[in-house]
């Protein structure tokens, strides 16, 4: 398979602090590929790297088999992208920002024109065709921001944070959105902090903190190569208490976080059956999911 | 800085959808764009062209009504220019993000900063030609020279609109234009022959007036409202089109500097 997204050792600092440092990667046509990371890791300075936006200090970068930067403008007459803060149009209506838009492209009118409904109809917006944008709920937005990116019928599609600020009703119809051009065949680039996001859209995921890529593979791969397979929550006044005396018996690995403990466990059986003799303890037993991946690679601390 | 940010503008016609695009906005204000064009200048002229016009009985070998509309079309075209390059070329660089969103598509930063410098001078055109058409329907300007004032009004946009842009590339927020509207333009209205000759300036003035491109504008504009070929017009169109030109690749490179964090 040929990517069509392809970073080698890219390399991007401000202000002599390195924002991207060394990123090796390679997106595949059809994919869907999540960039995760805490705030500050330096996804969106790679997208900005691979759209051909800025140049990297270091390494090469290729969009859809074309030098970026240098051939930026030709690669992106096949891509769309859904930026992480809304940039619609405000004085124009919905239909207005997609003909608006199309032109930036070289587009004829009567072709935007021909394409307009069936984007509205892939946004859920036909009935919103005349209303002006800062009458639209967020969501709403955020899909227009979606069926903008569309217009050109981009070969790939970067999405920074797409859902992010959005309810769980506008969440699950734009995944759902996201799913159908996938199975159109279209490549997606990604990027969030939504670990459920990632889990249910992202065929293959890459972990960035501080620039660099940490791990990378499919969401179960990542869970199944970087940590036990089930976790126990543990809660209570007395939990930390209980960690120094009991949790290194039961639990492989485990951490304490204000009043809760994480234990990681291959297997909860001694555990659970421990912890349901204790009183004054709650627990929650489940499987490990790719939060957990994503707080071991990254640490719990805050990172703002 | 980066050496990348010297390269020369690379022009296309790719700013064109983008200058339709700021049309497209203005069509949806133009009432009230139309008469904010209109009125300031209007009105300044009429009520300093009455009320000082009758004290003077004449300036510069003309009424000092038409000496004033010569130089409000050129103060009119000025300030539009300059409001749209700074105000509104700042809300659709920063406030909008509307620049984010066309750099997104196959436009690059060049066409997007020429597009704006192409639509301020626009504005300028059409405030020039909404003041130039009062005085006509006045009758303070008989002369078919004045349809040069046109083309002017154009160049003269140009300029401020490059000149402003200078400005928004450095601004970090709207309250920064303060300094450029109270240190460059109210100056450059009274120091530039706008109300009176600038002959009337302290010598060391006049050599401040001599470079300032509002000067150049004026210079042109009155001897071609009464129908004179302006002296020395070549050197005055030069002038102007070299403020425009330099400060054009300036905002660009304080442009290209700003967007690539």
């Amino acid at each position: 398979m040929n990517a069509v997204i392809k970073a080698t050792g890219l390399q991007k600092s401000y202000g002599g602090n390195r924002v991207v440092d060394g990123l090796d990667l390679a997106i595949h046509k059809g994919e869907c590929f999540g960039l995760l990371g805490p705030n500050g890791a330096g996804k969106t300075t790679t997208l900005r790297m691979l759209l051909g936006l800025i140049a990297p200090d270091a390494g090469k970068a290729m969009l859809l088999d074309l030098p970026v930067p240098q051939a930026a403008r030709e690669a992106r007459i096949r891509v769309g992208v859904v930026p992480q803060m809304d940039n619609l149009d405000p004085d124009f209506t919905v239909a207005e920002n997609l003909l608006v838009y199309g032109r930036y492209f070289g587009m004829h009118d009567s072709e935007i024109e021909a394409r307009i409904p069936d984007l509205l109809e892939f946004a859920s917006l036909t009935s919103k065709r005349d209303a002006k944008v800062p009458t639209l709920s967020g969501g709403m937005k955020r899909r227009l921001t979606l069926a903008r990116a569309l217009v050109n019928d981009p070969d790939v599609i970067f999405l920074d944070e797409p859902t992010t600020g959005l309810d769980p009703q506008a969440r699950h119809l734009i995944w759902q959105r996201l799913r159908e051009l996938t199975s159109q065949g279209k490549t997606l680039l990604l990027t969030t902090h939504f670990m459920d996001e990632a889990e249910r859209l992202c065929h293959r995921l890459a972990v960035m903190d501080n620039g660099k890529l940490i791990s990378q593979g499919s969401p179960r791969e990542l869970i199944e190569s970087n940590i036990e397979p089930q976790v126990v929550e543990v809660f209570g006044e007395t939990s930390g208490q209980w960690a120094n005396e009991h949790a290194a018996k039961f639990a492989q690995r485990f951490e304490v976080s204000g009043e809760s403990v994480f234990c990681y466990v291959q297997d909860a059986q001694a555990l659970v059956a421990h912890l349901h003799a204790q009183s004054e303890l709650r627990y929650l037993h489940r499987p490990a999911n790719l939060e957990d991946v994503f707080l071991k690679l990254t640490g719990r601390e805050m990172r703002e | 800085m980066s050496k990348q940010y010297f390269a020369l503008p690379r022009l296309s016609l790719r700013f064109f959808p983008i200058w339709r695009r700021h049309w497209l906005v203005w069509k949806k204000i133009a009432a009230p764009s139309i008469l904010g064009h209109l009125a300031d200048p209007v009105i300044y002229m009429l009520g300093l062209g009455y009320g000082l016009g009758s004290l003077l009985p004449e300036m510069g070998g003309m009424s000092y009504m038409a000496f004033l509309a010569a130089g409000t079309v050129c103060y009119s075209t000025m300030n539009s220019a300059s409001f749209e390059a700074l105000y509104s070329g700042f809300a659709r660089m920063h406030e909008q993000r509307t620049w984010e969103a066309i750099l997104n598509t196959p436009v690059s930063l060049d066409d997007v900063v020429l597009s704006e410098i192409l639509w301020a001078a626009t504005k300028s055109l059409m405030s020039g030609a909404a003041v130039l058409a009062v005085i006509w329907i006045l009758g303070l300007s008989h002369s078919l020279m004045s349809l040069w004032m046109i083309p002017l009004a154009l160049l003269i946009g140009l300029a401020f609109a490059a000149l402003g842009l200078i400005m928004t590339a450095l601004a970090p927020a709207y309250d920064f234009f303060m300094y450029y509207f109270t240190l460059v333009i109210t100056p450059m209205m009274l120091l530039c022959g706008v109300f009176f000759p600038v002959t009337q300036l302290p010598q060391a003035l006049q050599v401040v007036a001599g470079v300032l491109p509002l000067t150049h504008a004026v210079d042109l504009a009155r001897p071609l409202m009464s129908g004179v070929v302006p002296p020395q017009a070549m050197l005055h169109i030069g002038v102007l089109l070299a403020y425009a030109l330099v400060s054009f690749y300036v905002s660009l490179v304080l442009f290209r500097r700003r967007l690539s964090r």
